[in-house]
C-alpha cells in the first residue's frame, strides 16, 4: 500500500491557531474549567491534548489535568483485522466522578476509535459529561458520533486519507492529505 | 508492528528475545487493567477458552481462568478426574471432542512433556502450554521475568540463581531458557542428585553451594521441593536439604547486597525457604502471583486476537 501526498493542508502555524481556537471553545461551552479534565487518545491526540492544556493554562492560569487513554482492548475490529495492535498505555491520573471529560484525537473518520474510546472510559468511572474533540472531521462517518470541537472539516474521498503531523511524534507540526494507492 | 510469529505458546524455546519483549511490554497494561474499578475488558469477547488441566493445579489454573475472564472469553474448566479419561478415552479423543463444541483455545497441562506439542499437531485451535511435565512452563517464566524486570529495568546483564530441584522443575526450564534469550546470566544450584546432567550445555553455571550462589547473584529463583519425591531417594531428608539448601536470614546476609527471593509457589516454609526470608521486604512472591494474571491476559490477547499478518 503506496501513500502520495496530494497537498499540505495546514502549516505549523495554522495548527497553533487551531488548537488555540479549539481551547477557548472549550473554556466558553463549559463556562471556565472547572471539574475540567482532558484524555488524549494514543498516540497523537495525547500531543495534541497536552498542548490543548498548555494553551488553557496561558488563558485561563488554570492547570486542566490530562489523561492518555489507549482504546486498541475496547476495538470491534480486533478479531477481524489482519494486524495486532500493540497495546499502548492508559493513564489517568484523576478521578472521573462527575468531570467534564473532554475526549481528544487527531482525525475523526468512522467513529469506530470514539466507541471505543467512550466504553473505555466508562470503565474507567463515571464522568458528569463527554465532548469530543478532534483537530480534523474527514467524514465517512459510520456510527452516530458528533464532535464538539473541530479544528477542520476536510471531506475527504475513500481513496484519501488525512495525516496529522506533531511535532512530538513526526518532526514537524502540519496536516496532509494524502491518496492511498492500493 | 509487534506481531508473535507463533500460533501456540508451548514453550518459551520458540519465542524470540523481541516477541517475549513484546509480551512483557503488553502484560505492563493488562496489569494496569486489574488496578482500575472494573477490571474487565471486552477484548475476547466471543472467543472460548478451554482449560483443559489433566494434572492437579490449583494455583495456574486460576490465574488463567481470571485472566480469560478479565478479557471477557468465555472458559471452560476440564480435570482429569470425573472425566471420560478415567473411562479410559485417550486424550486425543478427549481434546478432539471438547475441539468438536467450537472452541478457539486450549490451555494444557499434563504430566507428559510434549503433549500440548502433540495435540498442536492434531487440534486446530490454539495451545498455550500450562506446563508439561519437567519440560516447560511458559507463563511462568515469563511471570518471572516480568517480576524482575518490575525490580531492575532490564534483565540484561541480571544474575539469576535457580535454587533447588533442577531435574524435576519445568519451571528452572522456562526461566533458563526465557533469562538466556534475554541477556541475563544463570546460576543453577541444588543437590547433586537434583541437577539434570548435560545442564550446562544450556550455557548456565552451576554450584552445590548455596553460599556461592547467593555471593554471586542478585536474584534468587527458590524452586519447590516436590516432597512427593522425597520417597525417591535422592536427598536424604527434608531437615538435610534444609540445612544445606534452606534459604534462610542468616544466609542471606551474607551477600554484599541484599537479594530480589522469587518463588513459584506453592512454598514450603521451613524446607526450601523460611518463614522470615519469604516475607521479607525483599520477596517478590505475591507481586509474581499478581505479575501472573497480567502475562497469562497479554499472552491470550497476542495469540487469540487478530490474525497475523501473511508472511509473503
Amino acid at each position: 500500500m503506496n501513500t502520495k501526498i496530494k497537498a499540505k493542508l495546514v502549516d505549523a502555524a495554522g495548527l497553533t491557531r487551531t488548537i488555540t481556537r479549539i481551547a477557548h471553545e472549550i473554556i466558553e461551552r463549559n463556562r471556565g474549567t472547572e471539574r475540567l479534565g482532558l484524555v488524549g487518545m494514543q498516540t497523537r491526540g495525547v500531543y495534541i491534548a497536552k498542548r490543548v492544556a498548555a494553551k488553557i493554562r496561558e488563558i485561563e492560569n488554570i492547570e486542566v489535568p490530562v489523561g492518555i487513554l489507549d482504546a486498541t482492548l475496547y476495538r470491534d475490529d480486533y478479531r477481524t483485522s489482519l494486524r495486532q495492535p500493540s497495546v499502548q498505555q492508559t493513564d489517568i491520573p484523576f478521578d472521573l466522578y462527575d468531570m467534564n471529560v473532554v475526549l481528544v484525537d487527531d482525525v475523526l473518520y468512522t467513529g469506530r476509535t470514539v466507541r471505543a474510546a467512550l466504553e473505555a472510559i466508562m470503565d474507567n468511572g463515571r464522568p458528569k459529561r463527554v465532548q469530543l474533540a478532534v483537530l480534523v472531521d474527514r467524514g465517512h462517518r459510520e456510527l452516530p458520533v458528533k464532535p464538539d470541537f473541530i479544528g477542520k472539516n476536510i471531506p475527504t474521498s475513500m481513496n484519501e486519507e488525512v495525516q496529522v503531523h506533531i511535532s512530538e511524534v513526526d518532526q514537524e507540526d502540519a496536516i496532509y492529505l494524502v491518496e492511498v494507492e492500493k | 508492528m509487534s506481531l508473535l510469529s507463533q500460533k501456540h505458546m508451548l514453550g518459551l524455546a520458540d519465542y524470540s528475545a523481541e516477541e517475549i519483549q513484546t509480551i512483557l511490554d503488553t502484560s505492563l497494561q493488562m496489569r494496569d487493567i486489574l488496578n482500575r474499578p472494573v477490571k474487565k475488558v471486552p477484548t475476547l469477547r466471543g472467543v472460548t477458552v478451554v482449560n483443559l488441566f489433566l494434572e492437579n493445579s490449583t494455583r495456574t489454573r486460576t490465574s488463567f481462568e481470571l485472566a480469560e475472564k478479565r478479557l471477557s472469553a468465555d472458559t471452560l474448566n476440564f480435570s482429569a478426574s470425573g472425566s471420560a479419561l478415567s473411562k479410559g478415552e485417550t486424550m486425543l479423543d478427549t481434546a478432539l471432542n471438547i475441539e468438536a463444541m467450537k472452541v478457539d483455545v486450549v490451555v494444557m497441562r499434563h504430566k507428559s512433556p510434549g503433549s500440548p506439542h502433540f495435540l498442536a499437531r492434531h487440534l486446530e485451535s490454539i495451545i498455550i502450554n500450562a506446563g508439561d511435565g519437567r519440560h516447560e512452563h511458559p507463563t511462568q517464566g515469563l511471570l518471572d521475568m516480568m517480576t524482575l524486570r518490575d525490580k531492575y529495568g532490564s534483565l540484561k546483564g541480571l544474575r539469576v540463581a535457580l535454587v533447588g530441584d533442577i531435574l524435576h522443575s519445568r519451571v528452572a526450564m522456562s526461566n533458563i531458557i526465557g533469562l538466556k534469550k534475554m541477556g541475563a546470566d544463570i546460576i543453577v544450584c541444588g543437590p547433586a542428585t537434583l541437577i539434570p546432567r548435560g545442564i550446562e550445555r544450556m550455557g548456565v553455571e552451576i554450584t552445590n553451594s548455596l553460599d556461592d550462589a547467593i555471593q554471586r547473584a542478585d536474584a534468587l529463583n527458590i524452586l519447590r521441593i516436590q516432597l512427593e519425591r522425597q520417597t525417591a531417594g535422592l536427598f536424604p531428608s527434608l531437615r538435610e536439604y534444609h540445612k544445606y539448601f534452606g534459604v534462610t536470614r542468616a544466609r542471606l546476609e551474607k551477600a554484599k547486597a541484599p537479594l530480589t527471593i522469587l518463588h513459584p509457589g506453592p512454598m514450603n516454609r521451613g524446607v526450601e525457604i523460611t518463614s522470615d526470608v519469604a516475607d521479607s521486604e525483599h520477596s517478590v512472591i505475591l507481586q509474581q502471583v499478581t505479575n501472573g494474571v497480567a502475562v497469562r491476559m497479554a499472552v491470550l490477547y497476542l495469540l487469540a486476537g487478530g490474525r497475523a499478518e501473511p508472511s509473503a
